[in-house]
């Protein structure tokens, strides 16, 4: 099943590396993995989409745990949480495309940030799978490009993963 | 006032109470090695390969429990310290080796003996920190030394570049230290320690299994007095050796691919299996499938919250130091009036009777040749169980770890999770150093000796009377093994053609080489070899070519699939 996975570690040089190195040494999936300092600047953030059977996801959170700079680890699943990922997309614009991306568009909430004489880019917000639905529902010839953050994730109400 | 990094590097050591650190120079630890020499408050010892220099610090701790510590240069010093740190972390030994490191502006731009210490290590060491300000020496130093030494313990590099340790800066060693990302959890949950009593009290067929943790927690008095109040069979893993006396009649001897017919059976049909300070490595309980069994509720007890439940589900985890764990697990028992079932006590130690009584280390004791496990019964008998003995890897570990009877902890230091070859020699140094009229033995093949052979300079250097026990089978025994049983004879590769002579080797080093081909002779070698208390001896006895090591339990298969030598 797949999982988020939130961390806050000391904002340290290499810690990213001992993150990513930890998954890639025992084999764990990883989807997508982001990070970035907090309000707090001797912390970071990272959240992680990863993917395994209850075993798994049980061993990397002791994994992650295990890292000396890693000061708190949350498995998102484990209650409510939201999930988001930002993404942006350069469509063709051009003859039927031109109306047809921007129809796209609005169905999907999403924001035409940037305009020109054949593309159009689309900023669009949301779950990893909104983010799929949009791209599975665009014709595949008008694709042009593709960039997406990887998701981050945060509890509901209050939990709250925090010092 | 202010010193100079290297002055503060040293001083942090002398903080420490370090006695020996094991190192080889380098231009980038020049600055390091210029306050070696103005101080005497440690000893510097100079081994003749960097891998042995970590290897030797990492048998110190393995004998002493202190933290050992071991100094490289960068570039080849670092790389050539892998190995050792790898070693010392596969079972968790507790080390800080501290390492050059090209200077900070050149760092990134392709240096001379510049290598990414920081990266090549991380996968292998516990934790590692490169050093970035004189003023980070003093509280990098002692969080090195604090994070090897607690919770699970393990090898710290601590990269330190070469213009860090010219600057000048104040030097304050800090008192203690506060990380709030690394709090290891000491006490055990008491609501888990009182269902795991509850649940050996009940037991109809209990069976203890303990590992490196009890060696390394220091709980071997702990682990007696519960295993003594309980009379429950015990078993020691081959890193657990000597965390209960082996010659006690409760012990089973060791479990695993080449472990007693008694330990593996009873680790198999136990009906409460407690694991300590132990974590079901492939080399112990091999295939978890065949392992599983639906009867068996397991309690295991760990400081490393990742060693529960990652090959084997448990059913009461424990966290906690394994000393403390025993030591609530004894006073709850203190105040418990019940003893465990005595009728289905008794049944069970019937039955592991019946396993013990196949005699499963039996061998052809009226042999002409050399047998290599008579070789280790005289080493325990001339040394009165009381050596520490050193080992390589290969068949001789195996017989050693079968044959010596170890009955106190940190007596047997071998490399048990990487099987590192080469070991051997290097760890008999480091032990010696620890306890200087200790006798000290290396048992090793003719393969693995020769991987660090050149540290028989260093033993002359320093003096040190190890007793090298070579079991000369002319082979890569152990591999030959393996491809004698699952490759039909094919010995790929897994002789030893054109050995030394090793008794004009040794001799050629100043020690004492001794050729011994009969097996009427091995008893007064060893006696005469011990006797020479001043000396390094060389001891070449040529074994059996085509013995082998049993029991076995091939690789995949269940330990109730153990094969015995009589069985071929
Ligand atoms: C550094 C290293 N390389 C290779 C191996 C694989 N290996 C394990 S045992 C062994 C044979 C060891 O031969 P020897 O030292 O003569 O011991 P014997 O088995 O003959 O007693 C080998 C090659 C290893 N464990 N370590
Ligand atoms: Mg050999």
């Amino acid at each position: 099943m797949k999982h988020i996975i939130s961390i806050l570690m000391e904002n340290e040089a290499g810690a990213l590396s001992r993150v990513a190195g930890l998954f890639s040494a025992r084999a764990y999936n990883i989807e997508s993995l982001t990070v970035a300092p907090t309000e707090d600047a001797t912390l970071s953030r990272m959240t992680i989409v990863t993917s395994g059977s209850d075993e798994v996801i049980e061993q990397i959170i002791k994994q992650l745990n295990k890292l000396i700079d890693v000061v708190k680890v949350l498995d998102l699943n484990d209650g409510r949480f939201i999930e988001r990922e930002l993404m942006l997309v350069k469509v063709k614009a051009t003859g039927p495309f031109r109306d047809e991306m921007k129809r796209m568009c609005d169905i999907f909430r999403g924001r035409i940030i940037d305009v020109a004489d054949g593309s159009y880019t689309i900023e669009l917000t949301g779950s990893g799978s909104k983010l799929d639905a949009f791209l599975e529902a665009l014709d595949k010839a008008a694709i042009l490009e593709t960039v997406r953050t990887g998701a981050s994730g945060i509890g509901r109400g209050d939990r709250i993963l925090k010092l | 006032m202010e010193l100079s990094g290297a002055e503060i590097v040293i001083r942090c050591l002398q903080e420490e109470n370090v006695k020996y650190v094991f190192g080889y120079p380098g231009g980038a630890v020049l600055n390091i090695y210029d306050e070696i020499f103005k101080q005497d408050k440690f000893k510097h010892i100079l081994v003749r390969h960097e891998q042995a220099a970590v290897h030797a610090a990492d048998a110190y701790s393995r004998a002493t429990g202190e933290v050992g510590v071991a100094l490289v240069t960068s570039g080849p010093g670092a790389t050539n310290a892998i190995t050792g740190i790898a070693t010392a972390h596969m079972d968790s030994i507790p080390m800080v080796v501290i390492s050059g490191q090209a200077p900070t502006p050149a760092i990134g731009l392709d240096a001379f003996q510049e290598v990414d210490m920081i990266g090549i290590s991380r996968p292998c060491v516990k934790h590692n920190f490169l050093v970035k300000d004189v003023k980070d020496i003093a509280p990098t130093i002692k969080k090195a030394f604090f994070i090897a030494a607690t919770g699970r313990p393990g090898p710290v590099v601590v990269d330190i570049p070469k213009d860090i340790t010219a600057h000048l800066g104040a030097f304050d060693y800090p008192k203690s230290v506060e990380m709030r990302s690394y709090t290891p959890i000491l006490k055990g949950h008491s609501g888990q320690i009182k269902k795991a009593i509850k649940l050996m009290l009940d037991a109809k067929r209990p069976m203890l299994y303990t590992g490196g943790g009890v060696v390394l927690g220091d709980a071997s008095q702990e682990l007696i007095k519960l295993a003594r109040r309980l009379g429950f069979p015990i078993t020691n893993t081959l890193m657990g050796l000597g965390g209960y006396p082996a010659t006690d009649k409760q012990f089973v001897g060791m479990p695993g691919m080449h472990g007693t017919l008694e330990a593996n059976m009873a680790m198999q049909e136990c009906d409460v299996l407690v694991a300590i300070g132990s974590r079901f490595d492939d080399r112990v309980i091999g295939n978890p499938q065949h392992f599983y069994n639906k009867n068996r509720t397991i309690i295991h007890v760990d400081v490393d919250p990742s060693s529960i439940s990652k090959r084997v589900k448990v059913d009461v985890p424990i966290v906690g130091h394994v000393q403390s764990v025993l030591a609530e697990m004894n006073e709850l028992l203190d105040a418990e009036t019940r003893t465990p079932d005595p009728v289905a006590l008794k049944a069970w130690w019937t039955q592991i009777e019946e396993w013990r009584s196949r005699n499963c280390l039996n061998y052809n004791r009226n042999s002409d040749i050399i047998k290599p496990q008579y070789v280790i019964e005289k080493l325990w008998e001339v040394t009165k169980g009381e050596a520490y003995v050193t080992s390589d890897v290969g068949q001789h570990q195996m017989w050693a770890a079968q044959y010596y009877k170890f009955d106190k902890p940190r007596r047997w230091i071998n490399s048990g999770g990487l099987g590192t070859m080469g070991v051997g020699l290097p760890y008999a140094m480091g032990v010696q150093f620890a306890d200087p009229s200790a006798k000290v033995a290396c048992v090793t093949g003719e393969g693995s000796i020769q991987m660090n052979i050149q540290e028989l300079s260093t033993c002359k250097q320093f003096h040190l009377p190890i007793k090298v026990i070579l079991l000369n089978n002319r082979y890569l025994g152990m591999v030959r093994q393996w491809q004698q049983f699952f490759y039909e004879n094919r010995y790929s590769e897994s002789y030893m053609d054109s050995l030394p002579d090793f008794v004009k080797l040794a001799e050629s080093y100043g020690h004492v080489g001794m050729n011994i081909e009969k097996p009427a002779d091995v008893e007064g070698a060893l006696t005469e070899a011990f006797n020479l208390t001043d000396r390094f001896v060389f001891m070449n006895f040529i074994t059996d070519q085509n013995e082998n090591v049993f029991p076995m339990v091939p690789n995949g298969k269940g330990l109730s699939e153990i094969i015995l030598a009589e069985d071929l």
